[in-house]
């Protein structure tokens, strides 16, 4: 082929235009490309959080809405179910376990949260992979807790730290602290790349235990128990705000959900947590779409960019095209020449975009991993995105058609003088 | 056997009065015509049609008893690129290719003057050498010779692979006069090595008496027809 080495040697020559031009080109596809990549891995990320689990109980809810406050702790529940109710499902045929649990505290912004001890040994993420202690163990007394791993590294806890839990989960100023109950740190978790890492966990009955005398939401002066007082007490939850289940075998879920949806004791909605999760990326689609049209309009903007510059070396180049001309090239191997530029110009924009985006990704992979506990792998993109990079390619080259046609019909009408 | 013979030929730019009405013009194979006129003659639109850029409004074109006229624009672009070189008054280099690659370009464009000038590389360094450009010139950009330099490497270009004709537009009017003498000298030398038959056209008469044949386009080119010259 006669033509590309001349597109090239062309090219060369305008180097420093040429450069910037995929300059521009190489950041739009790098937005595109991690925009995409982000959303992917926001979806994976919350897949593996609730990989481990069948079957999440809440009271009467909207599924979104329960596997938000259940599992990733965005928002509040409205309402508890009953510890019968937890006892009931726990002993249904189905049920392999069932882990029963208490939301409305915090710690310095980290969700504390009220289960049993067996919590650590259910709960799985990632494919299947157990929650691990980086250091000492699983709450034992009642004023023990288990910090994650983000909570510990961030507020610098050890273990046999003391804490102070604070009532509800709201602005840090204005909560009102249960400091009557300190609490020990017995163990800190494995960082997991899930909301786990940004929790605290005590025992359902320290969660009972804490906010006896707070029934209105408030103390009441006097009402509350001592630390040792509170060790003697029988603390039975009365109620908890979700439960995990897992199931003897996946067929059963949608039955079991169909059934606790139409429990006539209490109003209980049962989610399947990637089904809820589905429903979400529905209503989060929206979004993700605006951002993906964005970035796409992005890329559309430095393509015409290359069209700028296409154009604006036209005047320049027609002495160029008008010897080609002599020299027995035809009009349409100039027209040619002008659309081989702008592929290769396309192509080496995509090439140096994706570059970029995987510099970006293993640059940002740890600030992701600590600000938003999202793992983001430096792979290599999946093949619809390639798709994607195809269709760009040629939008870059349809574009060149412009100048492409401009540059034909000028060479027709020129032939071999040179007009200015 | 004429190389060109032109019979009858005119034409118009569209929406415009006619600038070429030639009755009869001919070459004979490796003849050198010097063809003299002043600007807005009608020179560039004569080698325009010569060159199979235009096509006539009505006339016979005939090349190698190839009637150019009748060959359709893809033919006549890949006639040109087999049997003509072109070499302009000036700015006739790509500016980003080395000078051997320059001279080079028309055996990209022609398989014909490809296999006539056999190992194009050794061509194109025999003729850059008989033009008097060493060796230490082919390999750099075309645009940082001189001026006489450069028109010297679009001679070299145009008679790569033995063109029949070598059409030259005003070639020396960039060069002072005594490298206008040096370049007609190198030209008309190679032109003899090739057989290449010459259509030079210029303003400047002085340079007449080198050639074969001078010719007048006043003297030929009646636009508005023959008894309006009279």
């Amino acid at each position: 082929m006669t033509l590309v080495p001349l597109a090239l040697r062309s090219l060369r020559n305008r180097w420093y235009s040429v450069l910037l031009t995929v300059v521009t080109i190489a950041i739009s596809i790098a937005l595109l490309v991690l925009v995409d990549r982000v959303r992917n891995e926001v979806h994976e990320s919350f897949y593996r959080t609730v990989s481990g689990v069948d079957l999440i109980v809440g009271a009467r809810t909207s599924p979104v809405q329960l596997l938000l406050y259940s599992v990733f702790g965005i928002g509040d529940a409205t309402n508890n179910l009953s510890w019968e109710t937890y006892q009931e499902l726990e002993s249904a045929r189905q049920v392999d376990w069932a882990v029963p649990f208490a939301l409305g505290d915090s710690h310095r912004g980290y969700r504390v949260m009220g289960t049993t001890g067996e919590f650590f040994d259910r709960f799985r993420y990632s494919a299947g992979q157990p929650l691990v202690f980086a250091d000492g163990r699983a709450f034992d007394d009642l004023f023990e807790v288990v910090v994650g791993h983000r909570v510990a590294r961030n507020l610098g806890y050890e273990t046999g730290d003391g804490i102070i839990l604070a009532h509800g989960t709201g602005s840090t100023r204005l909560q009102q602290q249960h400091e009557d109950h300190p609490f020990t740190i017995t163990g800190i978790l494995e960082p997991t790349g899930t909301p786990v890492d940004q929790s605290l966990y005590i025992s359902l009955q320290a969660h009972k235990a804490i906010h006896i005398g707070w029934e209105t939401g408030t103390p009441r002066i006097g009402a509350q128990v001592e630390p040792d007082e509170a060790r003697e007490m029988d603390l039975e939850p009365d109620s908890v705000t979700a439960i995990y289940v897992g199931l003897t075998s996946r067929a059963a879920a949608f039955q079991l959900q169909r059934a606790v949806n139409e429990y006539r004791e209490e109003a209980l909605t049962a989610i399947l947590p990637g089904v809820a999760l589905q429903e979400l990326w529905r209503i989060t689609g929206v979004a993700e779409q605006a951002l993906l049209i964005v970035s796409a309009i992005v890329v559309a903007a430095g393509l015409l960019g290359m069209l700028t510059v296409l154009l604006s070396t036209m005047n320049e180049r027609r002495r160029e095209m008008a010897i080609l001309r002599a020299l027995g090239a035809r009009p349409g191997q100039i027209a040619g020449l002008l659309v081989i530029e702008a592929a290769v110009l396309t192509l080496a924009g995509i090439v140096a975009g994706l570059v970029l985006a995987l510099v970006l990704q293993a640059a940002a992979a740890p600030v992701l991993l600590d600000r938003f506990g999202l793992i983001v792998g430096t792979s290599l993109p999946e093949l619809y995105q390639f798709g994607i990079l195809g269709l760009i390619l040629a939008a870059g080259m349809i574009i060149a058609l412009v100048p492409a046609g401009m540059a034909y019909r000028r060479t027709v009408a020129d032939g071999m003088q040179v007009r200015s | 056997m004429n190389l060109l013979s032109i019979d009858g030929l005119a034409y118009a730019w569209p929406g415009q009065s006619p600038v070429v009405g030639i009755d009869h013009f001919s070459m004979a194979p490796g003849e050198r015509v010097f063809l003299h006129g002043p600007s807005g003659s009608g020179k560039s639109t004569l080698l325009g049609l010569i060159g199979g850029l235009l096509v006539p409004d009505s006339g016979s074109l005939r090349f190698l008893e190839t009637g150019l006229n009748r060959l359709s624009r893809p033919q006549r672009d890949r006639f040109r690129a087999d049997h003509m070189g072109v070499i302009f008054q000036q700015f006739n280099l790509l500016p980003y290719l080395s000078v051997l690659d320059n001279v080079l370009l028309p055996c990209r464009f022609s398989r014909a003057r490809a296999q006539k000038a056999g190992d194009g590389v050794l061509a194109a360094k025999r003729l850059l050498m008989a033009m008097d450009l060493d060796g230490d010139l082919w390999t750099r950009r075309a645009d940082a010779l001189s001026v006489g330099q450069q028109q010297r490497v679009a001679a070299a270009r145009a008679l790569i692979g033995q063109p029949e004709l070598v059409i030259a537009d005003e070639p020396t009017s960039a060069l002072d006069t005594d490298r206008r003498a040096n370049f007609l000298a190198l030209l008309f030398e190679q032109m003899a090595a090739t057989g290449s038959a010459l259509l030079f056209v210029s303003h400047d008469r002085s340079l007449a008496d080198a050639f074969d044949r001078s010719v007048s386009l006043d003297a030929i080119n009646h636009p508005a027809g023959p008894e309006a010259a009279a």
